[in-house]
């Protein structure tokens, strides 16, 4: 993986030594809450109902065991010994100490770690596929180009007070790991096979204008074909656009998914194309050795050839898992490794901190010392040998790590909801874990199959609702947590926004309204068929009649 | 630049200070001999483009710090080659500094007064940039390959 060298440690070094001074002004009385709230912000400190929550980047969610053991390192020195695996692939705190922030961020430097731009109007951390590197569908490895973004995209003078935040994502397969098109700006790595002139080049599908929140929008490919070389005159084209265009008056309406909305999907195009021939012009792109620097620390690791495909599979328990949260790697011999950090009755997403060292020791010994974070807040061991997965095994169940439930309803996503969050309507986690109880049986999980529940604890959407196949959205109902269900949406390459059922739920009633459309689903279903894929075939109103019947 | 005490006018410019007091866009084109003109956080800049060779000095507002527009135009600005003053107002604190000067901007006309020692450490925070701007910092990706000549179309 991708090693600072010194511009890039002097950079992460500078950036602590100003917010330890704007910290310094802050405290001091020299600078406002509200002069200060974006700085900490792009620091990754945002104000939470109990305590400052820190959001550390994981870029692109790949971090090593070093890095994996500071995390909890900070956990445990100035958290309460957890960590929390967040939806873009980063990791959050949430008990932190305003003035300790500048020492975390210092400890994190130590490690080439950061928490630049993870909050706040910024261009946040870049998203990639959990599986990079490791997946057999990919068309090359897109961390090297994320790298390669986060690098550009960081301290951009032009774009450094953006009328809302900025999320990207890069994928180089068709299936889609990391809900590329909810992002305000998606590249979908591709090769040029088009036989008239087709000479097998690389280039970027990009896609803009993607955003959950309460006004959702899936994002509209704006461009078929882009040189990767030129990604910097693009993406400049497309926040030039935007931040000249947007409204400034309404929070609300200031992401760019509404400008492209507003303008629509041609207008906004001309006039990204138009600001990008500009760009160009200018001659400022990233060449194509500064990408081959980065590559060549993404290639591939000394993988052992000539190992058997062979697992044992002797042990009941173990089959079970290994049935479930293995997925096939491209090198001949070894296997993907999810971990699912969604123990029935759990916080979707925690971990402690002796979990993080286990998952460091796992990865250092097992994996070639690799972690990743997924977008529905469960981790990977992205290289392991068939051979050692008993091992890998044993150790994950040992530290209740073994959870079988990869993608599966007990796999929820759930933002951190009114238990932490000022904005929220209504609890996120406890309905989790009612849920998670209600369908611990594991038998019948597998009975169900996929099935991605999908919860937020108000309109802001941080928990996917709007790409849950079933979601489930906090409101306030006179002054009474209510949640409405929703049906039908999905974050991967068959992107769909879900649909509102009807007229919302308590604790207990939201459910039971989930287990009536998981058992419809189960009425309806024919051979092979998954819970969306039933929806998608016998539309809304059956499972409404079921559900509110 | 002294580092202590406060200011409320910053300059980065050894030529005169324009005397002219800067006019809205729309004066600007009806007044032809107009030098200084004010754009707006909400203006085109690039109305002003055509005309560029009679301007001296373009203040650009910042009616909330939070308000990024003002980036943008100053950039259009050199981007189009125009060497006069671009002045930025209003809402301009410290930690913008940096990123102003990045954009093209070479004096401030602060609302509330600017403390020069904090000014003086804003400016000098980071030893490098990521990427081209209105300045003439060199990019780290350029400093990694010297071998390549800025001058040549190495990304064509
Ligand atoms: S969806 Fe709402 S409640 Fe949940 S984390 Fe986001 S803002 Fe908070």
């Amino acid at each position: 993986m991708y090693q600072y060298d010194k511009y890039d440690q002097a950079m992460v070094d500078a950036r602590v030594a100003e917010f330890r001074e704007q910290t310094r002004r802050r405290i001091e009385g020299h600078l406002t809450d509200d002069q200060f709230k974006p700085l900490r912000l792009k620091n990754g400190l945002y104000l939470q109902l109990h305590a400052y929550m820190l959001r550390v980047a994981i870029p692109y969610g790949t971090v090593s065991s070093r890095q994996f053991r500071m995390l909890a390192h900070i956990a445990r020195k100035y958290d309460r010994g957890y960590g929390h695996v967040t939806t873009r692939q980063n990791m959050q705190y949430n008990w932190i100490k305003l003035e300790e922030a500048p020492d975390i961020l210092a400890d994190l430097a130590t490690v080439q770690m950061h928490a630049i731009q993870t909050s706040g109007e910024s261009i946040r951390n870049v998203s990639a596929d959990q599986y990079a590197g490791a997946a057999a569908d990919e068309i090359i490895d897109p961390r090297p180009w994320a790298e390669v973004i986060r690098q550009i995209t960081s301290f951009m003078p032009e774009f450094s007070y953006l009328p809302r935040k900025f999320k990207i994502a890069v994928i180089a397969s068709d299936e889609d790991r990391v809900a590329m098109r909810w992002h305000d700006f998606g590249i979908r790595i591709v090769k040029n096979e088009n036989p008239e002139n087709g000479a097998g080049e690389i280039g970027f599908e990009c896609y803009a204008g993607g955003g959950m929140g309460r006004t959702p929008f899936i994002a509209y490919k704006i461009r078929e074909f882009l040189p990767p070389t030129q990604i910097l005159s693009y993406l400049q084209a497309v926040l030039r656009v935007w931040n000249r265009n947007a409204r400034r008056d309404n929070i609300h309406k200031q992401r760019m998914k509404i400008l492209v909305h507003d303008l629509g999907e041609e207008e906004f195009r001309r006039q990204v194309e138009e600001e990008f021939q500009n760009f160009l012009a200018l001659g400022q792109d990233v060449p194509q050795a500064e990408y081959d620097r980065v590559a060549a620390y993404f290639a591939p690791p000394p993988f052992e050839t000539g190992l058997s495909d062979e697992i044992d599979r002797s042990d009941p328990d173990f089959a079970l898992w290994a049935d479930r949260q293995l997925v096939a790697h491209k090198a001949p011999g070894y296997a993907i490794v999810n971990i699912s950090l969604k123990p029935t009755g759990g916080i979707p997403g925690d971990m402690s901190a002796e979990q993080m060292e286990l998952v460091a020791d796992l990865a250092e010994k097992y994996s070639f010392d690799e972690v990743r974070a997924t977008h529905a807040q469960n981790l990977v061991l992205p290289h392991v040998r068939k051979a050692d997965l008993y091992a890998v095994w044993q150790a994950l169940d040992a530290a209740g790590l073994a959870g079988v439930n990869l993608d599966l309803v007990t796999d929820i996503i759930a933002c951190p909801g009114l238990d932490y969050c000022t904005l929220a309507n209504a609890r996120s986690i406890p309905v989790a874990q009612r849920i998670a109880e209600r369908f611990a049986d594991l038998d019948r999980q597998r009975d169900l199959g996929e099935l991605k529940i999908k919860i937020s604890g108000c309109i802001n959407a941080c928990g996917h609702h709007h790409a849950g196949h079933i979601g489930i959205l906090g409101v306030d109902r006179k002054g009474t947590e209510n949640y409405q269900l929703l049906l039908g949406g999905s974050g991967s390459e068959d992107v769909s926004q879900a649909k509102i059922t009807g007229p919302g739920f308590d604790e207990a009633g939201i459910v039971d309204a989930v287990e009536r459309a998981v058992d419809r689903y189960r009425e309806l279903r024919e051979p092979g068929e998954r819970f969306i894929d039933t929806y998608r075939r016998v539309g809304f109103d059956p499972f409404k009649e079921s559900i509110y019947g | 630049m002294a580092d202590t005490g406060e200011t409320t006018l910053l300059r980065f410019r050894d030529d005169a200070v324009p005397d002219e007091p800067a006019v809205s866009l729309d004066a600007f084109f009806d007044q032809s001999n107009a030098t200084a003109v004010r754009i707006e956080a909400g203006d085109d800049v690039r109305l002003l483009l055509p005309a560029l060779d009679r301007v001296r000095l373009v203040e650009i507002d910042f009616p909330r710090f939070r308000d990024g527009r003002g980036f943008s135009s100053a950039r259009i600005l050199r981007e189009a080659g125009f060497t006069g003053e671009i002045k930025a107002t209003g809402d301009v604190l410290v930690d913008l500094l940096w990123f102003m000067r990045r954009c093209g901007f070479d004096s401030f006309a602060p609302d509330a007064p600017l403390n020069l020692a904090d000014v003086e450490i804003a400016l000098n925070h980071y030893p490098n940039v990521y990427q081209h701007a209105a300045d003439d910092a060199v990019p780290i990706w350029a400093l990694r390959h010297p071998e390549l000549n800025r001058g040549t179309a190495d990304n064509a």
